[in-house]
């Protein structure tokens, strides 16, 4: 309990002191790295406008990942529901994976004009592609001995699927929603600071043009925070629906 | 009486065209009612390839099989399989593993949500006649080796199939262990009248539980010889410890080879 909670706080703590002690003796300019004190004043002075738009990054964030998870965790059974089918999609999404996410941000803007929709999209389009190999994977690897139980009793492709494959592969599911909203996360932001109108990555684009640059320190510790809280509430999810897969562990 | 279950020169490969391998070759064999035959061959003979064939997970190249005189043509409904990994599923709990097969197999399936008690009842009576008493809702990783084997049989038997196939059920197990599910398996089928075909390396265990032994030959597996076991029923531990007992287990030791 104390090693889980004390020491990441501790360590965290001794980091900004450590910045902070660093950037007095050195006497660093603040146009190039702004002491935490400083930081944290900006962050409290202009704690309106960020808390807005980081409401803004955190929907476009959730939206996008909510429709990674459907589509990922849908494209994922086909994909691992017979060989031929994981054969054939692999290499496709594997060179749709390829293709830099923030090359695709101009083409989004160009669509669904500037707004939310391109940062939405991003977010899903980036992070989708974890969720859906990791389902394929735990389908595909269900074990034959498995199958050859179930088969013998006369079950059907589906039954297979139903009662092993999906259960099977849910630590695995639930594994890569831990990767995919830290992604979604990436890819909201980046969308945002390549061209929307709202959002933190909008906001830091905005502060950095006018050398307010405690206000961009102050945006990525916000980005920080809400990324450890994602993986957090993601984490915890994954431990509560997979509890099987950590047997043996204590929890 | 007509034949349960007979093989009649079949013969199996994996693959096809010049790289098949050849895994069982003119197998003829015919199995009782209510029989408990055991085979025993080398390993890599073949052994759990005559399995899939009984149970129609794999299809002859040539041949026939045929179980109650039907031609077996695709998977069959009425056979209970176990492995020598138990393949629980991890998780569901020990009753809700057991009670899988009742969750596929008709007409028990159409049943399911509204006897789901009666049906979890008989589970249950099925883990106590195995000493499993009170594990049900552990999970099968809470549970030791032979205890997880003992619940992969009941799951074998609980949709109360004509033949159950036992694939090395017992080779990952201490010699106590197996031994004490020799005796739990011989009440079973004592008590049931299930057909069952048994694959082994242990000529002990083929011998003090079946009623017919076949050898089998290194790959492709023919059958070399059936042997009926002459040993009495019902068979105690104590008899594995007797002169005929010994007799039929070095007859086959010696069929099987590299015994000089
Ligand atoms: N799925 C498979 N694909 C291709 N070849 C296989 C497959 N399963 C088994 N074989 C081959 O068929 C032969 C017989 O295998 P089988 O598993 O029936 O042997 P076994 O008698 O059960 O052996 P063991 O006692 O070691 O379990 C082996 O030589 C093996 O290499
Ligand atoms: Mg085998």
């Amino acid at each position: 309990m104390w090693t889980r909670t004390l020491a990441p706080a501790a360590f965290t703590l001794a980091l900004f002191l450590a910045w902070e002690a660093l950037c007095r003796a050195l006497r660093i300019p603040l146009t190039i790295l702004p002491s935490p004190s400083l930081v944290f004043s900006a962050l409290w002075e202009y704690r309106a406008p960020i808390a807005a738009n980081a409401v803004v990054t955190l929907w476009t964030t959730l939206a996008g990942f909510a429709l990674a998870t459907v589509f990922g965790l849908l494209l994922g059974i086909v994909v691992g529901w017979h060989r031929a089918l994981y054969a054939a999609f692999y290499p496709v999404m594997v060179g749709f994976n390829s293709v830099p996410k923030v090359a695709v941000v101009p083409v989004l803007i160009l669509w669904f004009g500037l707004g939310e929709v391109p940062a939405v999209i991003t977010a899903f389009l980036i992070s989708f592609f974890p969720i859906v190999v990791n389902v394929a994977t735990g389908l595909a690897t269900v074990e034959p001995e498995l199958e050859d139980v179930l088969r013998a009793l006369g079950a059907s492709k589906l039954d297979v699927v139903r009662k092993v494959g999906i259960p099977r592969s849910m630590p695995y599911f639930f594994g890569s929603l831990k990767v995919a909203v830290t992604l979604a996360f990436v890819g909201a932001v980046v969308s945002e600071t390549v061209g929307a109108n709202r959002g933190l990555g909008k906001l830091m684009l905005d502060a950095q043009a006018s050398f307010q640059v405690p206000i961009v320190f102050a945006g990525l510790l916000v980005l920080a925070f809400l990324g450890i809280v994602l993986y957090g509430a993601t984490a915890a999810v994954e431990v509560r629906f997979t509890r099987w897969a950590f047997r043996g562990q204590a929890t | 009486m007509r034949d349960f279950v007979r093989l009649e020169g079949v013969s199996m490969a994996y693959g096809r065209g010049a790289g098949a391998l050849k895994a069982v070759d003119g197998v003829t064999l015919s199995i009782a009612r209510g029989e408990f035959a055991a085979v025993v061959g080398p390993s890599g003979c073949g052994k759990s390839s005559l399995m899939k064939l009984i149970s129609g997970l794999h299809p002859a190249a040539a041949g026939t099989v045929a179980v109650e005189g039907q031609p077996v043509r695709g998977p069959l409904k009425c056979v209970g399989m176990a492995f020598q990994h138990s393949n629980l599923l991890p998780w569901r709990s020990t009753l809700r593993n057991v009670l899988l097969p009742l969750e596929i197999v008709q007409p028990y399936r159409s049943a399911f949500s509204k006897e789901k008690r009666a049906f979890e009842n008989k589970a249950q009576a099925l883990l106590r006649s195995v000493g499993l008493e009170g594990f049900g809702e552990k999970y099968p990783w809470e549970l030791s080796g032979g205890m997880q084997q003992r619940a992969s049989i009941c799951r074998a038997l609980i949709h109360e199939p004509e033949i159950l196939l036992l694939d090395e059920p017992f080779g990952a197990l201490d010699a106590f262990t197996r031994e004490e599910l020799w005796c739990a398996l011989r009440d079973l089928q004592a008590a049931r009248k299930v057909t069952v075909l048994l694959v082994t390396h242990d000529l002990r265990e083929a011998v003090f539980l079946a009623d017919t032994v076949y050898v089998m030959s290194g790959r492709p597996g023919r059958l070399l010889r059936r042997c009926e076991v002459p040993l009495p029923r019902p068979r105690d531990l104590e008899v594995t410890y007797t002169e005929a007992f010994q007799a039929v287990v070095h007859e086959l030791r010696t069929l099987i080879g590299g015994l000089h």
